[in-house]
């Protein structure tokens, strides 16, 4: 089984540890991952944009690099959703791209359903906050949503129960958006800050220690108002802590 | 061509292709142990009351002392007319029934699990009867209840008749603020009797 | 209500107050609660949503046919039935019936199409009193505002608001602003508006092909009394609102309170199907653009929309930017991909007032796919080239250095080395939107791929 690692672009470039860490999973379960040199962008900031000319360029390219593994595996819930809901406007009927559709997971994900792991190896004796970011959570179903009469269900706390000594905070609105949205930060700024205060707010009454996710980018824009705003919590994307990784 | 025509020519030129059924309507759904106590549940939570009642004295004392206060009374209801002050069917106009205190109507039945009842009075000669008196009673045969709106509708139809509707509870807004406050411009309190 | 500032402008102003704007927010969510009670206390709830579903969307593809069956029942009825293509001819054929009846002053219940064809400054500038009886549409109408929400038109009011405007309308005492006292001023001053009004207008929630009559759902019991006194009841419906049989209305009286308040019912389920004795009753079927709709695959399924308001209820947007931001009759998610049908140039902001969060789909009772049209809207904007030219050339751009990996990871290198040695007044410049009030994450010294590099070739 070959797998072919994508790792996001603002990832490659902004967070390497959690990129290592990424692979450092993949690797510590024995699977055999080869990260693509050329690899770049999903285009998915073009996608929400609107900018369907530019998409194409950048999901071809994601489909001539990707299409011959079994599997691709992405450390980011959003970026999988574009490729398994969006690329079909652009690739639908192309060689390859339907297996590459439905082979692209998102690492909990793929650690979730394809390799089922029994346990990861990991420490982490924190009180640790979900966040479930909107793309992984409604689009790719990795946990029961809150609008729906559905059995209760989580993908990422399934994983994280792996982990020693990992505990949770309750949060009042388990799924409501952190306001990240990519290119929504910067276009509705204002409301993008407003969701991501409202967000750490629940997470400070709920005494999360961590908050951990999916998604590097609603981690970053949170981390942002953490900084900013000097509040007494910090994040940490996902792979980190079932890597073992301290902080 | 009319207005008409235009728009049902574009709507055909424009709908969709057709390749979808209608869905025949069978929804499997929970079924209440006790029918009456959830008609009950139902209606007091969203501010009605439902009481049952052996015969139509009990009525009569019911309503004599939970609406001692009430002037004008008017009902279809034969076996009531002793206690009725004012015939509703005889005036020609409905705003003549501005000053009715309580209105005592029949419903045909009670929906458990909304705490509705189903109203298509044949005798009664206005509609403005059931919103315009500040109070409703709506007496209901006993054992006239269904489980859901989907029994309701299969026992509906609408022949002669071009009036009918569902009332649950009493008239309510919650417009300011949202407080929930009973008595918007219908009846202030409903009151489901089943005998 | 035309105006050409956008909505991250307006609601920018509003989250501005951030205690009002917390307020709002906790007010809407609460009614996202009671309906998500609601929606789990039925075990069959996502089998009548998708049911719901799959009548509308047949009814939509047979929509000619049951336009006409109902057509045909309603005059068999002796329900007079008429025909507008748009808003103007709406407008007209309102104003018609009510100068032929010599009507001076019209209660009016919660209809968004009236509000689309701005029938009450039409009306009141022929002469016409229009009085709206919903006690929320009161509110804003003695205020002069659009309404902020489909189905609570005055959620954006505190009470003292309140207070304030019926101390002026309706001479309440002054500073009185409890909620009870003001509902039962506005009671005693619009019985008196029921009984002295010439006609009624009325919506229409649903209208029954099989039976040719029309279903009004209310709390208030304001379109039941309006419509019951005078001897003219106008009914107003856009062609969405047909559905084939009465049974029908079994799954969507089920879904429509339940998703909108969080009801198991409203009050009143008013099925109307003829006048008043000596009365008459029209109903106006209006398009006024939703063929055009039709016509869209990517957007055909925004005309399920039963008006429930739940989209509005959970969209973190809406509830944290208030319904004026959106600058259109109809707010939140659906007005999102509403708006731009009529006007894309006016609204193509709208598409982008949203994270794609995706909560909105997943409340609607009708199943409309709204994150999936706002994404798709936003394609809309970008080639009619209404997206700003700045905006797009910064994407432009992207898209070329990720087209070009080694130039993309020079200039990558080059920021990782430069940005951390520029002083903060710069790092931090008014362009710097993201670190108006977000610091941007510390730039590390290697990228991923470089740290990647060095572990396979150390191998």
């Amino acid at each position: 089984m070959k797998i072919g690692l994508f790792i996001p672009c603002f990832m490659n470039e902004l967070y390497p540890k959690a990129s290592m860490a990424t692979l450092k999973v993949l690797e510590n379960l024995g699977i055999d991952v080869e990260y693509p040199m050329y690899q770049t962008c999903c285009g998915q900031a073009q996608a929400n944009t609107g900018c369907s000319n530019e998409t194409k360029v950048l999901a071809e390219r994601f489909l001539k690099i990707f299409k011959n593994y079994d599997y691709i595996v992405a450390p980011s819930g959003s970026c999988v959703s574009m490729v398994r809901h969006n690329y079909a406007q652009f690739l639908q009927g192309r060689d390859g791209f339907e297996h590459m559709r439905t082979h692209t997971y998102e690492l909990v994900e793929f650690l979730h359903d394809i390799i089922k792991p029994k346990s990861m190896n990991a420490t982490f004796a924190h009180k640790v906050g979900i966040h479930n970011s909107c793309h992984a959570h409604r689009e790719l179903g990795m946990a029961s949503m809150s609008e729906k009469n559905v059995p209760e269900f989580s993908k990422i706390k399934n994983i994280l129960d792996k982990v020693d000594g990992i505990s949770y905070s309750e949060l009042t609105r388990k799924d409501e958006c952190c306001g990240f949205g990519g290119t929504f930060a910067i276009t509705e700024e204002a409301l993008s800050l407003a969701m991501g205060r409202a967000r750490l707010q629940d997470h400070l009454n709920a005494g999360s220690e961590y908050i951990t996710g999916v998604d590097m980018s609603c981690l970053m824009h949170m981390q942002g108002i953490i900084d900013r705003e000097k509040m007494p919590l910090k994040t940490i994307y996902i792979a980190q802590i079932l890597a073992g990784d301290t902080p | 061509m009319s207005s008409r025509d235009i728009i049902l020519k574009s709507i055909k030129d424009y709908a969709p292709s057709k390749s979808s059924e209608l869905p025949n309507i069978n929804i499997s759904h929970a079924s209440y142990e006790n029918i009456n106590e959830k008609f009950s549940t139902s209606l007091s939570s969203v501010g009605g009351i439902a009481v049952f009642m052996e015969n139509i004295e009990e009525i009569k004392e019911y309503i004599a002392e939970h609406y001692a206060d009430s002037k004008v009374i008017v009902s279809n209801c034969e076996n009531l007319l002793p206690i009725v002050t004012k015939d509703a069917n005889a005036t020609k106009d409905p705003h003549a029934l501005h000053d009715v205190d309580l209105a005592i109507i029949e419903g045909e039945f009670g929906v458990a699990e909304n705490g509705a009842v189903w109203i298509m009075e044949p005798k009664n000669r206005h509609r403005a009867l059931y919103f315009i008196a500040q109070k409703l009673i709506i007496i209901i045969p006993k054992n006239e209840i269904v489980p859901t709106m989907h029994e309701a509708y299969e026992k509906l139809s609408f022949g002669t008749q071009n009036f009918g509707l569902f009332i649950s509870g009493p008239s309510k807004t919650a417009d300011i603020e949202q407080s929930l406050i009973i008595g918007a411009h219908g009846a202030i309190e409903t009151c489901v009797i089943f005998i | 209500m035309s105006h050409s500032t956008g909505h991250s402008e307006l609601a920018e102003k509003f989250a501005n107050n951030v205690e009002r704007m917390n307020w709002h927010d906790k007010a809407l969510w609460f009614v996202r609660l009671k309906r998500d009670n609601q929606a789990k206390s039925l075990d069959e709830w996502e089998e009548l949503r998708s049911t719901a579903d799959k009548i509308k969307k047949h009814t939509l593809e047979n929509l000619a046919n049951y336009l006409e069956e109902f057509e045909k029942n309603a005059l068999s009825r002796g329900i007079k039935v008429h025909w507008a293509k748009d808003a103007k001819e709406h407008n007209k054929i309102v104003l018609d019936i009510l100068n032929s009846k010599n009507v001076k002053m019209v209660v009016k219940s919660k209809s968004m199409l009236t509000e689309e064809c701005h029938l009450n400054p039409f009306l009141e500038k022929h002469g016409i009193e229009v009085v709206d009886t919903d006690l929320g549409e009161r509110i804003v109408q003695l205020r002069n505002e659009p309404p902020s929400h489909i189905v609570l038109p005055a959620i954006h009011l505190k009470k003292e608001d309140v207070g304030t405007t019926f101390e002026k309308f309706l001479n309440t005492q002054k500073g009185n602003s409890d909620p009870t006292y003001l509902t039962r001023a506005a009671r005693a001053h619009l019985r008196k508006k029921f009984l002295g009004a010439d006609a009624s207008m009325t919506g229409v929630n649903f209208a029954i092909a099989e039976t040719g009559g029309i279903v009004v759902c209310t709390n208030e019991g304001n379109a039941d009394l309006g419509s019951s006194l005078p001897k003219l009841h106008i009914a107003c419906m856009g062609v969405e609102k047909i559905i084939p049989r009465l049974k029908d209305l079994s799954i969507f009286i089920r879904l429509l309170a339940r998703s909108a308040t969080g009801q198991p019912v409203t009050s009143y389920t008013s099925h109307y199907h003829g006048p008043v004795e000596d009365g008459e009753m029209h109903i106006i079927i209006v398009d006024n653009g939703r063929s055009n709709i039709l016509s869209t695959d990517k957007y055909k399924k925004s005309l399920q929309c039963i008006r429930c308001g739940a989209c509005l209820n959970t969209c973190p947007v809406y509830r944290r930017s208030g319904g004026h931001s959106y600058g259109y009759t109809i707010p939140g998610p659906i007005g999102s991909t509403l708006a731009p049908s009529r006007d894309l140039k006016k609204y193509s902001t709208l598409p982008f007032a949203c994270s794609l969060c995706a909560s909105c789909s997943n409340v609607c009772p009708v199943q409309v796919d709204l994150h999936q049209q706002l994404y798709l809207r936003r394609q809309d904007v970008v080639d009619a080239g209404y997206l700003s030219p700045a905006k797009y050339r910064v994407l432009k751009m992207a898209t070329w250095l990720m087209s070009h990996p080694r130039i993309m990871d020079f200039a990558g290198l080059l920021a990782r080395k430069i940005v951390p040695l520029l002083p903060r007044s710069i790092i931090y410049s008014k362009i710097n939107i993201w670190g108006k009030s977000r610091e941007l994450p510390k730039f590390p010294k290697n990228s991923f791929k470089e740290l990647y590099k060095a572990k396979k070739g150390s191998k």
